[in-house]
């Protein structure tokens, strides 16, 4: 057994930059190479595009631009790779990933593993009861249905390293087991050993969003000082046997690893600190211990766990009308009595219009489009203002009315009016999350196996 | 004397649905327990009022000198569903830099960032 795995992130995210996860490949000296694409929204989306487009692969539309990035480095390194890029066709981005690893001169034989069994659209009514956000049945979402996959955990992607892939890819995998998924194939954790999967998922909780860590999302000039912010890296663990791990990330880049950057992090989308729930483990943040020891070196300790639930969580996409939204803009003394005559506009507009709209927002941005009604009664009136208006309907029919309303303040407005050329499409559809509970033996994953 | 939190503490925002979680975390050992004592979640809930709809729970982590607040029907719906243009909530932590506290003179040296 090796005595400390390095596992480096390449991506938190579908939009995420490739550049650090090339650097991660490159630099980072890793085991280990995690890709983390998926927002809860993704696979919803992907079907909804696969269905309009037939070309759609199905996987992330970045594969081929992380694959280039790294492939190369991590070959010569002997770096594994596991991501979750299969989005709704694991199989097929594990084909691409094999084109590419034979473009790169990969050996004969190496292993690519696609892992699938998350996607269980058409039993999903069968299979759960209650929607966990409202306690109403699941099957009042038959209609709108678009998507329902499962948050697999680390163990079928352990059984595909253990069965010889060198890649693994898969559709929807709870996030930090992506990162703790080599933890316990190189440690040999037990799948049910909560003390050390606690430590392991903690550790991936830290590393699944990236340069959130490395000090992203993090500065605030006078106040949190992050050295060039342009250039940021995304983290590296060093992890011990023990779960315990060394959070850093590869010398001369921006960014940085602090007590400050890890806190923030290791509270990120929790909801009770001490009860964290994944599909592996339970996670106990609240015994975690950080310690500075180097620059941009931060030792985590005893994070713990508690044995897993008996459900795995659902994610069910359902289709829920549309938005449609626009802005134009106002500027020097004045703007905002001219913003607010436009505000009583649309207003009227759309009454003549007939807008049908479940809810209709116009705010001022600038002064109160972010904060709402939290803003301050005696904030500032700004130098610029833009008029910003949304609105969510059943139809799209409904939707496009905001824009064309909008396009109206042009020449039929009021004075000094500044407007975008309508050249973007102004209205999307909503695909809406809600969250079941399916028991976790009903969830059975296959794994298929290709080779260069 | 009365601060601004920003030099108290530093926040993340979180989104999971249509709940918020917003960590806040001080920036000394010494002026943790003056953050826990003064914001309480039903204050964090009046600092919010408008946008922050349902309950809001409060955790802490006193390791981490931290107190995370879970807020309920905070996202305008969801993100996938908010008009709200930061849809996800990622500015909302903010909010919470303009709450006051009342720290004592003599943590002075502790606090973070310029003060006006």
């Amino acid at each position: 057994m090796k005595s400390l795995i390095r596992v480096g992130a390449g991506s938190a995210w579908w939009g995420d930059r490739v550049e650090p996860a090339r650097l991660n490949a490159e630099r980072g000296d890793l085991d280990y190479l995690c890709f983390e694409t998926m927002a809860e929204a993704t696979i919803s989306a992907a079907q909804v595009r696969s269905r309009r487009d037939p070309s759609f692969p199905g996987y992330d539309t970045y594969l081929d631009d992380r694959m280039r990035a790294v492939l190369p480095a991590c070959l010569k390194r002997g770096t594994r790779i596991i991501t979750n890029q299969g989005w709704i066709n694991p199989r097929g981005a594990a084909e691409r990933i094999v084109h590419w690893l034979r473009e790169y001169g990969a050996p004969r034989g190496m292993k690519v593993a696609a892992v699938d069994g998350s996607l269980i659209t058409e039993r999903v009514l069968e299979l759960t009861d209650r929607i966990l956000e409202n306690g109403k049945p699941t099957s009042t979402l038959r209609d709108s249905l678009v998507s329902a996959e499962v948050y697999q955990g680390a163990e079928p992607i352990v059984a595909a390293l253990k069965q010889g892939a060198h890649i693994v890819v898969s559709g929807r995998v709870a996030d930090p087991s992506i990162f703790m998924a080599p933890m316990m194939y190189e440690f040999g954790w037990d799948a049910l050993d909560h003390a050390k999967l606690g430590a392991g998922n903690g550790i991936g909780h830290l590393m699944e969003c990236g340069a959130q860590v490395t000090g992203g999302y993090f500065a605030d000039p006078g106040f949190k000082d992050v050295p060039e912010p342009w250039n940021l890296a995304f983290p590296i663990a060093e992890v011990s046997p023990d779960g315990s791990a060394i959070l850093t990330k590869v010398a001369g880049t921006g960014g940085a690893v602090t007590l400050q950057t890890v806190k923030e992090q290791m509270l990120y989308e929790v909801h009770d600190p001490a009860n964290y729930l994944t599909p592996d483990v339970v996670v106990d943040f609240t015994t975690a211990r950080l310690e500075q020891v180097g620059p941009d070196r931060v030792r985590v300790t005893n994070i713990s766990g508690k044995p897993r639930t008996p459900t795995l969580k659902v994610s069910i996409g359902c289709t829920e009308g549309f938005i449609g939204e626009d802005m134009f803009f106002y500027a020097g003394p004045g703007a905002l009595r001219r913003a607010q005559l436009a505000k009583r506009i649309l207003e009227e507009r759309f009454k003549i219009v007939q807008l049908d709209a479940e809810e209709i927002r116009i705010d001022y941005l600038g002064l109160n489009a972010i904060h709402g009604a939290m803003t301050p009664a005696d904030a500032p009136e700004p130098y610029e203002i833009a008029v910003r208006v949304a609105a969510r309907t059943r139809t799209r029919e409904e939707a496009i009315k905001v824009g064309r309303e909008v396009d109206g303040m042009a020449v039929s407005g009021i004075g000094m009016t500044g407007k975008r050329v309508p050249h973007q499409d102004r209205t999307r559809e909503i695909i809406g999350v809600w969250s079941s509970l399916v028991p976790r033996e009903k969830i059975v994953p296959s794994l298929s196996f290709y080779e260069v | 004397m009365k601060v601004m939190l920003q030099h108290v503490a530093h926040a993340r925002s979180g989104d999971k649905g249509n709940t918020s979680n917003i960590c806040v975390i001080a920036y000394s050992e010494a002026l943790y327990p003056h953050l826990r004592e003064q914001l309480t979640a039903e204050r964090f809930k009046a600092h919010y009022a408008g946008v922050v709809k349902g309950p809001v729970q409060r955790y802490e982590v006193d390791g981490l000198w931290a107190l995370n607040f879970v807020a309920q029907d905070a996202l305008g719906g969801g993100v996938s569903r908010s008009l709200c243009l930061d849809n996800y909530g990622k500015s909302l932590s903010a909010r919470v830099l303009a709450f006051e506290l009342e720290i004592p003179e003599s943590l002075a040296g502790e606090l973070r960032g310029p003060r006006s």
